[in-house]
């Protein structure tokens, strides 16, 4: 285990090199720059493409990058908040998108795993039916418009919720954009679950633990549950880099300043912030890399198949 | 609840329907089987003949579609304090069912080995588990009795076996770990669900041979389910043969392998690939059994019997008695009937297997 472990994260590493290179690579031949051509003369610019050691070979400009990715400075914005260190920027957004997004994947996961456990252990009845309508709901309508729908009722009609995000009172003014951010997990894993526990409920291995006497709880979470939950940590995880990466249109509405928004502003802004795309880049990249890596390890821990197999190297 | 002395469970009269999308399918249509202490009753029967559904009823894990319309299953056990008890298994709660009659009286053989143990729990831990809920003893207990039930069924190594995934072992030694599972709380009965239909034929015969050993040591009443007659020549008592829902004939194993009474049970020995017989081509019963879904009027097998006769398609031919231990459903039983002898190359055939089998005897 402790072997297959340590390959992952050598290889989840490797890959994170590999595509902040492609990033590099790919923002530097990509069409525009940092600079508002209107607001700034040939000679400006030239000198700030100096300043910026932007007329370096690309390798050499790569390898300067690195250097300072490896002290963890991720260098300053080239025209978004020009001259603030992206660290300090990045910091602030990320905050806020990871509370929101933590909270929404918390809310969704276990919501849905009760929805969908609820709608398996009662598979043909009005439960199950009402279980399904939902998820159904769930995964057609965007978040964002649920997230209207919720401020026109419980920020017009009842002002209870705050109108707009209000970083002073976090938790608080979370509440509104967290639920219908979950929205879409909710319902995704609920069907997932739901359908994974009926094809579960109905293999052999669970038929002959009945026959040794497993009824009620206990079948569900010894027998039922695990096998269930494996497909289950698969599609979850995709669904919670999108969390954490901040839902762009969700922010927006909102007015949360999250990395969703930043993203946005550091593309379509007065210029291409290269450093600020980078570093949004890199981050999205390592989440993503990340949440693959617990799935792997998480994987190993729940279906012993995969520990044996790739640990000892082969069938026994 | 009336019973034998000797009987210890009774299918009385049972009668099973499923709702499906595209009707109701009455698949068991009044099945009566008796199962004797210490005996083996095999049920054979095609594809969808209703086995299965069967002896699922008796074990509670019949699908949540299916609808029991009539009959009992009465089953005989004697108490912790020693008295003796009947109780109808069809009326007891699942939670009922679970706590005391699943695993701890009646247990279970599935069909296929590799998809019947939960592939995220150790073997170790799959025995165990029965033994720790019906409170046979503790952990360490139950322990010690997994490592004696492994080696019972013939698991070498069985220390380091304990902590194997099912995934670790092949198709026989999961077999034989289900079959130690099922036997992990001292059971009556035990219920193979066609045991070696997914085995290779070699890892058969050895699945066989030792479910008949445990039998006879543990003194097991057995069910058998199964297609496949040569099983059933080499574990039963006595044979149920089923057709669409229904026991068509039944009797010793001797009295249904060599005077079988009905055309079906014919088809079915005729079936049986033999090296004495000359033939290229397998013989074979020809149609398929009838689709539940619509009520068969009359006997139904008659559309597939070349022996039909005309009464065949008004009316369903009760159980006529052979012998008293020997019973068929075929018309041709009837006293009035043309007198019908199975064809004559079965004839031939079953007295050469007669004669073979005796001079093993």
């Amino acid at each position: 285990m402790k072997k297959y472990i340590l390959k992952r994260v050598a290889m989840s590493l490797a890959t994170l090199l590999l595509i902040t290179f492609v990033l590099f690579v790919l923002v530097r031949i990509m069409p525009g720059n940092p600079f508002p051509s209107e607001r700034m003369s040939a000679e400006q610019i030239a000198n700030k493409r100096a300043e910026l050691g932007l007329d370096d070979p690309v390798l050499v400009q790569f390898s300067r990058y690195m250097a300072n990715l490896a002290h963890g400075d991720f260098g300053k914005g080239t025209s978004l908040y020009y001259g603030a260190p992206i660290k300090t920027v990045l910091g602030q957004c990320i905050s806020n998108s990871f509370r929101i997004g933590g909270l929404a994947i918390f809310i969704g996961t276990a919501v849905g795993l009760i929805l969908g456990i609820t709608a398996a252990l009662n598979k043909g009845t009005f439960l199950d039916a009402f279980c399904t309508v939902f998820s159904i709901l769930g995964v057609c309508v965007p978040g964002y418009v649920f997230l209207i729908f919720l401020q026109y009722f419980f920020s017009y009609k009842i002002p209870f919720f705050p109108y707009f995000f209000d970083s002073s009172r976090f938790l608080f003014s979370s509440v509104m954009p967290a639920l219908s951010l979950s929205l879409f997990t909710m319902s995704t894993v609920a069907r997932f679950t739901r359908n994974e526990m009926v094809e579960v409920m109905d293999s052999d291995y669970v038929h002959l633990a009945e026959s040794k006497g497993m009824y009620g709880n206990m079948l569900v979470t010894r027998h039922i549950l695990r096998n269930a939950l494996i497909p289950i940590v698969t599609v979850l995880a995709p669904l919670i880099v999108d969390l954490l990466t901040g839902a762009l249109v969700v922010e927006k509405i909102y007015g949360i300043n999250g990395i969703g928004k930043l993203m946005v502003d550091s593309i379509a802004g007065e210029g291409v912030d290269y450093n600020y795309v980078l570093a949004l880049g890199i981050l999205y990249s390592a989440l993503y890399i990340g949440i693959m890596l617990i799935v792997d390890i998480l994987y190993g821990l729940l279906d012993p198949r995969i520990r044996v197999a790739s640990s000892e190297g082969g069938d026994a | 609840m009336e019973m034998n002395e000797n009987t210890i469970l009774k299918f009385e009269d049972l009668d099973i329907s499923f709702r499906t999308n595209a009707g109701v399918v009455h698949a068991i249509r009044g099945v009566n089987i008796e199962l004797r202490r210490g005996e083996t009753v095999a049920i054979v029967g095609e594809s969808g003949s209703g086995k299965s559904v069967t002896v699922k009823a008796a074990v509670g894990l019949l699908d949540g579609n299916a609808t029991v319309n009539r009959g009992k299953i009465l089953y005989r056990y004697k108490n912790d304090d020693g008295t003796e008890k009947v109780v109808d298994l069809l009326a007891m709660s699942k939670r009922e069912l679970r706590t005391t009659i699943n695993g701890s009286r009646i247990a279970m053989v599935f069909q296929d080995p590799m998809t019947s143990l939960d592939p995220t729990m150790t073997i170790g831990k799959q025995i165990m588990e029965g033994i720790l809920l019906h409170k046979r003893g503790d952990k360490a207990f139950a322990h010690a009795r997994a490592l004696e039930l492994l080696e019972l069924v013939g698991i070498t190594d069985a220390e380091k076996r304990m902590k194997n995934y099912p995934h670790q072992l092949s198709g026989g030694m999961r077999q034989r770990v289900v079959i130690a599972i099922a036997l992990a709380c001292d059971p009556d009965i035990l219920i193979c669900d066609e045991p070696t239909t997914a085995l290779d034929v070699t890892i058969q015969a050895r699945i066989l041979e030792l479910i008949k050993d445990v039998q006879d040591r543990l003194g097991l009443s057995v069910i058998y389910i199964t297609h496949d007659l040569g099983v059933v020549a080499k574990v039963a008592d006595y044979v149920n043969v089923m057709y669409a829902g229904k026991i068509i004939e039944v009797g010793t194993v001797n009295e249904v392998f060599y005077e079988p009474k009905h055309p079906y049970t014919w088809g079915l020995l005729a079936a049986m690939p033999d090296l004495e017989t000359d033939d290229d081509r397998l013989a074979s019963i020809p149609g398929s059994p009838p689709n539940l879904l619509h009520e068969p009027v009359g006997d139904a097998f008659a559309a597939r019997n070349a022996f039909a006769l005309k009464i065949d398609e008004k009316a369903e031919p009760p159980l006529f008695k052979v012998s008293d231990t020997h019973y068929a459903a075929t018309w041709l039983l009837h006293p009035d009937a043309p007198k019908v002898e199975m064809p004559k190359e079965l004839q031939t055939r079953l007295e050469r297997a007669k004669k073979e089998a005796e001079k093993y005897q």
